[in-house]
């Protein structure tokens, strides 16, 4: 199954990631050459066999409800391209 | 050339405890050795000679004083596959987007070492974000293949193999996500174990595909394998995937008796059929044989969703990788491309903080993840999964370990394969259904094709590290392989 | 269509739970803290690190589900939703999917139809988003946004109702009503200032009598209980409208504008979200067992509705006194305490009713303070009454050292020592002060001569002006009477 360009440009705004119009083409031809590879799953009868989402059987991991330690202020906005009174800068979020 | 750096880590741990070799003696040695090759392999991407060397010193002063205390891998040199976070050291993923990422904390598996009074020599290179299987996708440096310059190293743990096989650390650290150790071990030539999926922490690794991504140890024989696991492997409270029964990795002993006798191995079938190079099969054959000898039974045994394995995984790693990247966003750390408006900041960061395999991973797990298709690919792909682990948990019921070559190929030159996306996924084939199943597997040199290594795949049961160790432990000792070095630099 | 409409609205709730530290990791919950203090590479989003889930959280959240009558499901797992936002740090906020927590519950509310059932869906467990902080004056004239993480992992439950509520009236009461569940079952403080509860309301219309549901918006983030009201009054109006116009309604998001009370459309369709939901790899299911289950169950605190019975059992309250008193816990817990240190049986507990639902509901109110603002204790209250019956003050000058307790906490002893206000029972001091009036008011006495007995109460209301309430009452009103035959040789009945 290929994959049409409006799909991929759909698939990268929902991804928000940019893409030139080199990249946009060669991964339209890429994705579609994939996916066609990724049919042959529909080969395997898997009804009744649920997913496996987690390969341990772990449950209820928990930790109890104490206070610890937080980074500082200035650490934690070490990182930040921007950073203005203690907190991250932003361009005006207009979007809901 | 100092003839230290050759050393295991074993050994350089008794040379040190023993007052032979201090920890600043052997850092001088590495660092010498790095500053001579590491221009030609280009394993690193962050040398920290001076932390290194402070350590070190901390180290030879703590010794003198008479701490009897100082750990199994003190005045070992290690290097660190840059996904793992290292605190106060840069750790960029060989991404653009991370270039300048200093992490407050340090990953579980760093602060275990260094309890083990291990020394961090550096950070080293890798495909971005652990995507990829030759380390061509690093957004800062190529890495060659110490036995062939030409040649890549395999990846995505390609920094940590190259960086083993040159003998510019003692041992490494990789992650492993569908062959990501196992893989580059095996075309350096060197030792790369998987260990079972929460076993070693994740924590601070960062994350490619949480449900299949696990860091292990890449050495330069087995028992530093077994050594360095003992030292990683353990239940950790920050990772809610890490199990309690890893405490029993900490005490792993290796026997001394060679005799495989009353071990059954299973050779899948499914994993000797196309793809898999003449060279490298026979390499495989003989090991086999090898084992046999030993003392092992040994008997072919199917795995017959084998070839589903590989679409099913790169949908699973990818879904997971497209939610597990949205954090790169330009808000809080790393790279941040100016824009008016907040959506052209996130489109613009993106764009120019990622690379095109990235790239093309988040599309396609955006893509199996987006309404409409979540059934068709996810959903399905994670049932194939469930069929993928019940495939092994029969062959389990008949066999204590099963064997296999590592990779289908042996090193491939530089460029070969950056224009084909399907054929470099290829490269993982044998190596991503133990990560869909969550086992424990280990790549060991199993002898040479066209001069390159050829990797011996050992995969066991969960938790099951003793037997894998044990049977990778037999064949070592019962044959030279392993001592087989690149001559770069000698 | 010129026939009556029905509003359909259904709400999406979203509670702070009260523990004391984030969902996912160790950061402090508290409240008002400088900007981005109380974070760490968890709650930041930073590569490589992973969620642990908070025990606390966990159990508030079946607590939660307990009390509003849901079943609690054995398995239950975590999803990512994701999305783009600044004040979501890891592009994908930890939610629950398909297999919510508790599921199939109801709340019982009052209407004037009589009692109504609101059935809730289903509840879920979920972290909160940070805060965004606009720099200038509002939204359209800021250059740039800010964001504070301190919120972000705070655990939060999202309730969800089915469309049963028929009327922003309906709305608000179910809101109550769960607030002062959740606040009774002991999981959350649901303070709506510090934004602790706020919700989302789906709202459709559809002609009176049709049982088919209309498209409904969703109006997103309402911090008020008025905001719900008024918004969903806007926006069922709106809808009608359109309707009644031949347009169709958008299934949209929309923002509720507080200073024009008008509701504003948010995103179009085309960029409707795909929150591409999957299970969250890094944490493992949550698996209970009918034991933990009950013994969660056992632990419930009293909820509002059977205390509110108690109280018409056991002191003989009115249904209305006994559901004003339980609607606050606080002034419940008060007005139970209040009841057990005066002592006096159901006589008592209504006396204290009577001064809860009056006294107290008025000051505030009056104040818009909650009864914990206020230094007020059970004993300031009790020590008063005591004073009362004692006949130490009058019921008049009760109130007004009631006022004066909630103001000052001072203790009601305190406060008629410091201002005098003993009440007066000296009858010979009365009669002086009872003859001062006489004289002082003339036309009043000429009236008492022409057979107006109500002459004698004027009387008696300027004998309390002159002791400033201090007089008590029957006393001053027998000396009057008394003084008045003697000065006019007139009696009156």
């Amino acid at each position: 199954m290929a994959i049409s360009r409006a799909e991929v440009e759909h698939i990268a705004r929902l991804a928000r990631l940019g893409l030139s119009e080199e990249e946009m083409e060669a991964l339209t031809e890429q994705l579609g050459r994939i996916l066609a590879h990724m049919e042959v799953l529909r080969q395997v009868d898997t009804r009744d066999v649920p997913p496996t989402y987690h390969v341990l059987p772990l449950q209820n991991v928990l930790r109890t409800d104490t206070v610890q330690e937080s980074l500082s202020q200035e650490a934690a906005l070490r990182n930040a391209p921007q950073a203005e009174a203690g907190a991250f800068k932003v361009p005006k979020i207009t979007e809901g | 050339m100092s003839a230290t750096t050759k050393l295991t880590a074993t050994r350089l741990n008794r040379l040190f405890l023993a007052g032979e070799l201090s920890a600043e003696e052997i850092v001088e040695a590495y660092i010498e050795r790095i500053q001579a090759v590491d221009g030609q392999v280009g394993a690193y991407l962050t040398v920290t000679a001076a932390e290194a060397r402070e350590r070190a010193r901390k180290l030879d002063a703590r010794r003198k004083a008479g701490d009897t205390d100082l750990g199994p891998l003190a005045g070992v040199p290690i290097a660190i596959k840059d996904n793992i976070c290292t605190q106060g050291i840069r750790t960029t993923c060989a991404s653009r987007i991370l270039e300048n990422f200093v992490p407050p904390y340090d990953a579980t598996v760093v602060s275990r070492l260094q309890a083990a009074g291990a020394i961090i020599i550096g950070k080293t290179n890798l495909d971005e974000f652990a995507m990829g299987s030759s380390t061509e996708n690093s957004a800062f440096q190529v890495t060659r293949n110490p036995w062939d310059l030409s040649r890549v190293p395999g990846g995505s743990s390609g920094g940590s193999a190259a960086a083993v096989a040159a003998d510019l650390c003692a041992a490494a650290l990789g992650s492993d996500t569908g062959g990501s150790i196992r893989q580059p071990a095996a075309l350096c030539g060197v030792v790369g174990l998987k260990p079972t999926y929460g076993a070693v922490s994740r924590y601070g690794l960062v994350a490619f595909a949480s449900s299949l991504d696990q860091i292990g140890p890449i050495t330069k024989d087995v028992a530093d394998a077994a050594l360095l696991l003992s030292v990683i492997a353990g239940h950790d409270r920050r990772d809610s995937t890490s199990h309690p029964d890893a405490d029993r990795l900490q005490r792993i002993q290796l026997s001394g008796d060679a005799s495989l006798s009353g071990v059954r191995v299973g050779v899948p079938r499914e994993y000797f059929a196309q793809g898999v190079e003449p060279g490298v099969r026979q390499a495989v054959e003989e090991a086999i044989a090898k084992l046999r000898e030993l003392g092992a039974t040994v008997d072919e045994v199917s795995l017959p969703h084998t070839e589903y394995a590989l679409d099913a995984y790169y949908i699973v790693a990818t879904a997971e990788a497209s939610s597990n990247l949205a954090r790169y966003d330009g808000v809080r750390y790393g790279l941040r491309a100016e824009a008016d408006s907040l959506l052209e900041m996130y489109l613009r960061t993106r764009q120019q903080g990622f690379g095109l395999e990235v790239k093309r991973r988040i599309m396609l797990g955006t893509y199996a993840l987006s309404a409409g298709y979540y059934d068709a690919y996810y959903k399905k792909a994670q049932q194939v999964r469930t069929l993928v682990i019940r495939d092994f948990e029969a062959a389990f019921r008949r066999f204590d370990v099963l064997v296999a070559p590592t990779s289908p190929t042996v090193a491939w030159g530089l460029g070969e394969r950056v224009e084909d996306p399907l054929a470099m996924y290829m490269a993982d084939i044998l190596t991503l259904p133990a990560n869909l199943a969550g086992l424990p597997a280990i790549s060991i040199p199993c002898g040479l094709s066209q001069g390159l290594p050829v990797g011996l795949q050992i995969i066991g049961r969960h938790f099951d590290e003793p037997t894998v160790l044990r049977v990778a432990y037999a064949y070592e000792k019962a044959t030279q392989h392993h001592q087989a070095r690149p001559a770069l630099g000698q | 269509m010129s026939r009556e409409y029905e509003i359909v609205v259904g709400l999406e709730v979203h509670v702070e739970l009260a523990t004391k530290s984030k969902i996912f990791c160790g950061c402090s919950t508290a409240f008002g803290a400088e900007p981005n203090t109380q974070t760490c590479p968890v709650c930041l989003g930073m590569p490589g690190t992973l969620p642990v889930l908070n025990q606390q959280a966990l159990e508030y959240a079946i607590r939660a589900g307990l009390a509003l009558n849901c079943t609690i499901n054995k398995y239950s797992k975590f999803d990512r939703k994701q999305y783009f936002y600044p004040d979501l740090p890891k592009g994908y906020q930890i939610s629950q999917h398909d297999l919510p927590l508790c599921e199939h519950g109801y709340v019982e509310i009052d209407t004037p139809e009589g009692p109504r059932r609101i059935g809730i869906r289903r509840i879920h467990l979920e972290e909160d988003a940070g805060k965004n902080i606009h720099a200038g004056d509002n939204i359209a004239s800021a250059q740039a946004s800010y964001i504070d993480l301190n919120r972000c992992g705070v655990p939060l439950i999202e309730i969800v109702t089915e469309p049963d509520i028929r009327s922003p009236e309906e709305a608000r009461a179910f809101l109550e009503k769960l607030r002062s569940i959740l606040i009774y079952a002991g999981v959350s403080e649901a303070k709506l200032q510090e934004g602790q509860m706020r919700a989302d309301v789906n709202v459709s219309v559809r002609p009176k009598g049709s049982t088919a549901l209309g498209t409904r918006t969703e109006l997103k983030n309402l911090g008020s209980f008025r905001s719900v009201v008024r918004a969903i009054e806007y926006e069922a109006r709106r809808q009608w409208e359109a309707l009644q116009r031949g347009e169709e309604i958008v299934q949209e998001t929309r923002a509720f504008d507080e200073e024009r009370g008008i509701t504003l459309s948010l995103r179009s369709k085309e960029e409707a979200h795909d929150y591409r939901y999957f299970p969250e790899p890094d944490l493992p299911p949550i698996v209970l067992t009918d034991a933990e289950i009950e013994r969660i169950r056992a632990q419930l605190p009293e909820l509002p509705d059977a205390r509110k019975r108690r109280y018409m059992e056991a002191y003989g309250l009115s249904a209305y006194d006994a559901g004003v008193i339980v609607r606050d816990k606080a002034v419940a817990d008060f007005f139970e305490a209040a009841v057990a240190a005066y002592g006096k049986g159901a006589e008592g507990a209504k006396t204290v009713a009577n001064w809860v639902i009056n006294e107290l509901a008025r000051i505030l109110n009056e104040k818009n303070a909650e009864l914990a603002q206020t230094p007020l204790t059970p004993d300031h209250l009790v020590g008063m009454l005591k004073l009362v019956d004692a006949g130490t003050i009058s019921g008049k000058i009760a109130k007004d050292v009631f006022a004066e307790m909630v103001e000052t906490g001072k203790s009601a002893e305190e406060i008629v020592k410091e201002k005098g206000l003993v009440q007066l029972t000296d009858e010979a001091a009365l009669a002086e002060i009872a003859l001062q009036v006489i004289e002082a008011n003339p036309k009043a006495v000429e009236d008492w001569k022409k057979g107006k007995a109500t002459a004698a109460q004027f009387l008696v209301g300027q004998m309390m002006k002159a002791t400033r309430g201090r007089a008590n009452p029957q006393l001053a009103n027998k000396v009057i009477r008394a003084k008045l035959a003697e000065v006019t040789g007139v009696t009156n009945e």
